[in-house]
């Protein structure tokens, strides 16, 4: 099936494996390198399960293939606890009950942090809104919601000024008819 | 839900990228944010038997402001478009739109080039495209040409490119400070594909009056067109109520935008009317107001 040698740089740990181009990163990421963290949803970028950050920006790991990675930092949900301690928006989302089955949490959390680290003061709305690519089947939403404003709340706390991230320039556009899930 | 067998290429240099595909003819696909070919090849609606990935090649990012335009080249994300102080300041169609784009994580991907060259009917940059009358640079082996973003669509997921050929840029003119502007798209969720958007560019004069008026609209046809020719006849009155009706109602005249699952030709014709209505009634709240941050600062160009 035309393998092909991959190196993969996963949560700081190399991966050699062998796998076809068109393996899909969630999956090589699952079936070789054995991290089940990240979940499959819809395989076509609608429901958000899958994300990973690929160089630091959350990515579909569904619509990359895994030897497109090959040279990039990829980071899982399992990079994000560090030596069995919550971090702060999955502690937050925790405390909330902002997960009832947990398949969509992973891709949550891996999208919310990265939003939460360039948007340190957003809006209920921006947080709608930054959500809207994770789909989330029991919950409602609410206490996702409020265990993402729970974990900026701590964010705005422990960043005392000068250290929020690069070009984080809170964006309120309110262009365009826009309703949410 | 898993791909067909392809044979992977990752050139390193857009003149590798372009000899490659002249190898691979008919049978070779770009791929760079993947975002909309990724799901077509996981569902088999497409099945190359090459895959060119040009994301190695950042000479192709990049946002770049000369005297009467923007060159943005196609590498560039969508998040960089919504990102760009440049953009802001010279374009803010341009970011503002970006925002609507899929979803965040889409964003972090999909590329300007990408979305051009896929021409989804109701995707916001080829709109935005039309609007403004974009130019495209086309580079293939022994070539490079420009054409004018009113060619470049041909139809449904159809465009101008040729299989040996690669969309370097993207030349968006600029928006002079005292022009209005608007962007609306009608989805029933955030992040959906658009049912219908409009976009509008207007200049007034000191009386108040329409002196430049552009219109272009998504998901009336199987492409994004400028309704400038229908609507000309507007210009020199003023934007009130009823000329904005008026506008909107030549603007739709003879349109017979698709009937399927999602809506209703009679759907998609009132949405549009409402649409139109509304970037009508914002652009010409925009024109003419002073903008205080036009002194600000811009940069000659971003690192992206």
């Amino acid at each position: 099936m035309n393998e092909v040698p991959v190196t993969l740089w996963v949560n700081g740990q190399t991966y050699a494996v062998r796998v076809s181009p068109r393996k899909l990163l969630s999956d090589v990421i699952r079936e070789d390198i054995g991290l089940t963290g990240t979940h499959v949803g819809c395989e076509h970028g609608v429901c958000g399960a899958c994300t990973v950050w690929v160089d630091d920006r959350p990515t579909r790991s569904c619509l990359m293939f895994a030897i497109q990675a090959e040279g990039h930092a990829v980071t899982t949900i399992e990079a994000l606890a560090q030596h069995g301690q919550l971090n702060v928006l999955q502690q937050a989302l925790h405390e909330e009950h902002g997960l009832q089955c947990g398949f969509c949490t992973p891709g949550i959390v891996m999208t919310m942090e990265a939003y939460l680290h360039e948007h340190p003061n957003p809006t209920v709305d921006d947080i709608r809104d930054a959500l809207s690519g994770n789909l989330c089947r029991c919950t409602g939403y609410q206490n996702i919601v409020a265990g993402v404003q729970k974990a900026a709340r701590v964010f705005a706390q422990n960043s005392s000024g000068a250290t929020s991230a690069a070009g984080n320039e809170s964006t309120h556009l309110s262009e365009g008819g826009r309703e949410y899930v | 839900m898993k791909p067909a067998i392809f044979t992977y290429r990752r050139p390193a240099t857009l003149h590798e990228a372009l000899k490659l595909l002249e190898e691979t003819g008919d049978e070779g696909k770009v791929i760079a944010g993947g975002q909309s070919l990724v799901p077509m090849m996981n569902m088999r609606l497409a099945r190359p038997e090459y895959l060119v990935d040009i994301n190695d090649l950042d000479d192709l990012r990049y946002i770049h402001p000369f005297e009467e335009g923007i060159d943005i080249g196609s590498l560039t994300r969508h998040d960089e478009l919504e990102r760009s102080a440049i953009l802001r300041r010279l374009c803010p169609i341009v970011p503002t739109a970006a925002h609507f784009i899929g979803h965040y994580a889409i964003r972090q991907r999909g590329t300007i080039g990408g979305s051009m060259a896929h021409a989804d009917p109701a995707a916001e940059l080829p709109l935005l495209a039309v609007l403004l009358d974009a130019t495209l640079t086309i580079a293939s082996l022994d070539n490079t040409r420009s054409q004018t973003a009113r060619e470049f669509f041909l139809s449904m997921y159809t465009t101008d490119l040729q299989p040996n050929e690669i969309l370097t840029a993207v030349r968006f003119p600029v928006i002079p400070p005292d022009s209005g502007w608007s962007f609306k798209e009608f989805s029933r969720r955030a992040g959906d594909f658009a049912l219908v958007s409009a976009a509008c560019t207007m200049q007034l004069n000191s009386s108040g009056s329409v002196e430049q008026l552009h219109l272009a609209l998504g998901g009336a046809d199987l492409i994004p067109i400028s309704v400038d020719a229908s609507i000309a006849s507007f210009i020199g009155e003023r934007p009130d109520a009823r000329w904005r009706q008026a506008v909107a109602k030549a603007a739709l005249n003879d349109l017979e935008p698709m009937s399927d699952v999602h809506a209703s030709t009679q759907d998609r014709l009132d949405w549009l009317a409402l649409t139109v209505d509304q970037v009508l009634t914002q652009s010409s709240l925009r024109a003419n107001v002073e903008i205080g941050e036009q002194a600000s600062h811009t940069p000659e160009e971003e690192k992206l």
